[in-house]
């Protein structure tokens, strides 16, 4: 295929029942292969009682794609998608610690913080807390300039990312469906019935 | 709110519709009653249609027993020695049967004996349902005695497993654990039951079967465009191969594919767990794939134009090197298993499905053809290794027995009508290429997984599964050593199976690898065995240990005759190698015939 030459960053999204255990299920597929997680997100999609989780690896498509195909092979699956960088929009929070007398005493630590977009969350006498949402490169940058101003604490939460409703995401879309046959893009009566399924 | 627009949308109303009818579903009119999260599991097994039981109690299943004690008469409880002993009897009974093979087992140690033959059942695609009790619900997590997080270490090697805490959940999760057993591409579910859940009373409102899950597919949509395109494929083809196997077995799909094998007269051979679904007798069968196959299927492999690949999924034992596995040839792969295309091998046409409806489809677009020439290659080269290879092994001049002529004594006997059920090793692969399999389901065997001490277990789970046939385990000396303790269980059962053991002394397989790999560095595989017809003496099974060829016919003939089970030890040529043989690494063109 295409990109089988090289490894390269892909964004999984998988739907999913919200069940214990079902972490684990998806889990298992990457570490069998012996393929290390990058960043695992869980939280709720668009639809009420339907769970979605972002994962990003490092592979080639090809892995990619058998990797997608068993995790929707999982009973409480619903459906995966795979994108690259590209087709995603995608964001990545984090957490910084300083000691509020070095903000205070240095004027310069002010300026860095507003120019890489830091936000302030929490004033304390001892300490306050900052915030900056982006790529990893730019979360990465301020991580390294507040490095010598004796951080205290830093955090990153994994990726969260919204698949591109663009023309591209449509292809991509029509091309798994294609080599892994689901509905056409139909409604799912059963989706918004409630009770009335039989479901867990 | 927004519709989820990509879901899976239900797409097996027929398959629902058809395994309700099957079961005879509660009347409805019977009123709520208050019965224990036991009974309602047993009232719930009755339903789905359940007969037998394979289990062993324990403290943590008490309650299930407890409740049992009252079901005696509807359902059958046989009592194994060990549970992997009884997961094996399961897959056995699933095997030949058709039907779900249920396992109980106790928490803990009871629970993790069942690990090998859930890996082993879902390798192979056997429907089960496990349940094993566990510890009560407010000591989960505490290393409580007997506990062990049964749930995370079964979760790799069963198809979907839960944990029940709340008895009133019982009725709907068994009815899951049946549905997905056996839906879509089979395979094993365990359903964890504390022991509150067990004793907690409930109202029961009655059990339904359950036909569909919302976010389960068991099968995909059968897509006209890709039969259509196999189908030309086929019809352009000159050097058509069709390669079969266990797929056409579980989606009882034999019928049709041997009209689609008769009307396109192609060649078709077939892997381990595929042999029995056109007889062996077949005039387009050629043989047997892989590692040990028949010569000309593999090495045609490598010659075919089109390869068309029904139920199966190109295992490494099949294809050997990958790179060199029919890179020639445009692939037609037919799978229920979205999972299983271009897994291993890169598929051309991918005709998803249930084979019993997409093999229907593609004979009716294709041309009636014989290829004559194209099937002379294969008979040319069954002719040189019946010459190199079978005529010495099923007609041997040597003093001692091989393994094959004990098998071609057993067809003579048997007429191929007999269920065989093997173990692991050289013996395995000599009884899976020279038994005659008339009818499906008669080949038992660990195929995926390659369970040593499956044969003799699975053996007594066949018979409980096909009464009316003979059922005959050939084990090895070492296989038949890990679980010989079920002897046990024949003798308490009266379980009238035949037991053929091939000894020769070594773990045959290894020390063949050892002679041709390893300069004949006989690490470890020598063994010593017991005195087996004694063994079978003190279990009360009738036996008997022949060294001499003039005694094989009339030994088979006493033990197939013989009112109950019978052990027969045949000691065999101790360093005899199974060939052909395509070793690791190499070409499947590449295979040795000696």
């Amino acid at each position: 295929m295409e990109h089988q030459e090289g490894k390269q960053e892909f964004n999984i999204t998988v739907y999913t029942e919200n069940q214990v255990g079902l972490l684990n299920r998806i889990a298992i597929i990457f570490t069998r292969r012996k393929i290390n997680i990058d960043s695992l997100n869980t939280s709720p999609s668009e639809v009420g009682s339907v769970h979605r989780f972002n994962i990003v690896i490092n592979e080639t498509e090809d892995v990619v794609r058998k990797l997608c195909r068993q995790i929707e092979k999982q009973v409480e699956v619903l459906k995966v998608y795979y994108h690259t960088n590209e087709d995603v929009i995608w964001q990545e929070l984090a957490l910084y610690k300083l000691s509020t007398d070095v903000i205070a005493e240095k004027v310069s630590v002010e300026r860095l913080l507003r120019e890489n977009g830091a936000r302030t969350v929490a004033i304390r006498k001892d300490y306050t807390v900052f915030e900056t949402t982006g790529h990893r490169e730019e979360t990465d940058n301020l991580l390294s300039i507040l490095q010598p101003f004796g951080l205290i604490e830093f955090v990153r939460s994994a990726r969260v990312a919204i698949i591109k409703d663009s023309e591209g995401f449509n292809a991509k879309l029509r091309e798994f469906e294609r080599l892994e046959p689901g509905e056409e893009v139909i409604e799912n009566e059963f989706l918004n019935e409630g009770d009335q399924v039989f479901t867990m | 709110m927004i519709t989820f627009r990509w879901a899976k949308k239900l797409n097996n109303m027929e398959v629902a519709q058809q395994s309700i009818s099957e079961i005879a579903v509660q009347s409805a009119e019977s009123p709520a009653k208050e019965i224990s999260g036991s009974a309602a599991l047993l009232e719930a097994l009755i339903i789905e249609g359940v007969s037998t039981i394979f289990g062993y109690p324990g403290g943590a299943i008490m309650p299930i027993y407890d409740a049992l004690y009252d079901y005696n008469e509807q359902l059958k409880h046989v009592l194994v020695r060990h549970e992997q002993g009884g997961i094996h009897a399961a897959q056995g009974y699933a095997r030949t049967s058709g039907k779900v093979g249920v396992v109980f087992a106790t928490s803990g140690p009871g629970a993790t004996n069942l690990v090998t033959g859930l890996a082993d059942a879902q390798i192979d695609s056997t429907p089960l349902v496990c349940i094993t009790g566990q510890v009560f619900a407010h000591l989960l997590g505490t290393d409580a005695f007997q506990e062990t997080d049964v749930i995370n270490i079964t979760t790799p090697v069963t198809k979907w497993n839960y944990q029940v805490t709340d008895a009133t959940e019982l009725p709907e999760v068994i009815a899951k654990a049946f549905y997905i057993a056996r839906s879509g591409r089979p395979g094993p579910v365990l359903i964890d039951i504390t022991k509150n859940a067990q004793i907690q009373k409930f109202k029961f409102k009655g059990y339904t079967p359950c036909n569909h899950i919302r976010s389960y597919r068991p099968k995909p949509i059968v897509r006209p465009q890709f039969i259509q395109q196999a189908a030309e494929l086929i019809n352009a083809a000159k050097k058509p191969f069709i390669l079969f196997g266990q797929g056409v077995i579980l989606g009882k799909a034999e019928k049709e594919f041997a009209a689609f094998v008769e009307k396109s007269g192609i060649p078709a051979a077939w892997t381990v767990l595929g042999a029995g679904a056109i007889p062996t007798s077949h005039p387009l069968n050629v043989g047997m794939l892989g590692m040990h196959g028949n010569y000309g299927p593999n090495v045609l492999t490598n010659s075919c134009d089109v390869l068309i690949a029904i139920g199966m999924r190109f295992d490494d034992r099949v294809t050997g090197r990958l790179d060199k596995y029919a890179k020639q040839a445009k692939v037609i792969h037919l799978d229920i298993d979205p999972a299983e295309i271009d897994k291993n091998v890169k598929t051309t046409v991918p005709v998803w499905g249930d084979c019993k409806e997409t093999l229907p489809l593609l004979t009716a677009a294709i041309e009636e053809k014989t290829h004559p020439e194209w099937l002379q290659l294969f008979n040319d080269y069954t002719r040189q290794e019946i010459e190199q290879v079978i005529e010495p092994e099923l007609n041997p001049t040597t003093d001692e027995m091989t393994m094959g002529e004990v098998i071609k004594q057993l067809n003579e006997i048997t007429k191929g009508e007999a269920i065989i059920v093997t173990d692991v090793g050289q013996h395995q692969m000599v009884a899976c290429r020279y038994a005659q399999f008339n009818n499906t389901r008669s080949n038992v065997t660990s195929g995926g997984l390659g369970t040593m001490g499956f044969a003799l277990p699975a053996a007594i789970g066949a018979k409980f599964g096909t009464p009316e046939k003979d059922v005959v385990a050939i084990i090895g000396d070492g296989g038949f050593q890990m679980t010989l303790q079920e002897l046990g269980t024949v003798m308490q059962e009266n379980t009238n199976i035949k037991i053929i053991i091939l000894n020769n002394r070594f773990l045959g397989m290894v020390r063949q690898w050892q002679e041709l790999f390893n300069e004949r560095r006989y690490s470890f595989v020598e063994m010593k065995s017991p005195d087996f017809v004694q063994l079978a003496a003190a279990y009360g099974i009738a036996g008997k240990s022949i060294s001499d060829r003039k005694d094989l016919p009339s030994t088979l003939e006493e033990m197939l005759a013989h009112k109950g089970a019978y052990l027969l030890e045949v000691i065999v040529t101790r360093e005899n190698n199974v060939f052909p043989m395509v070793p690791q690494g190499c070409s499947v063109s590449e295979i040795r015939l000696k």
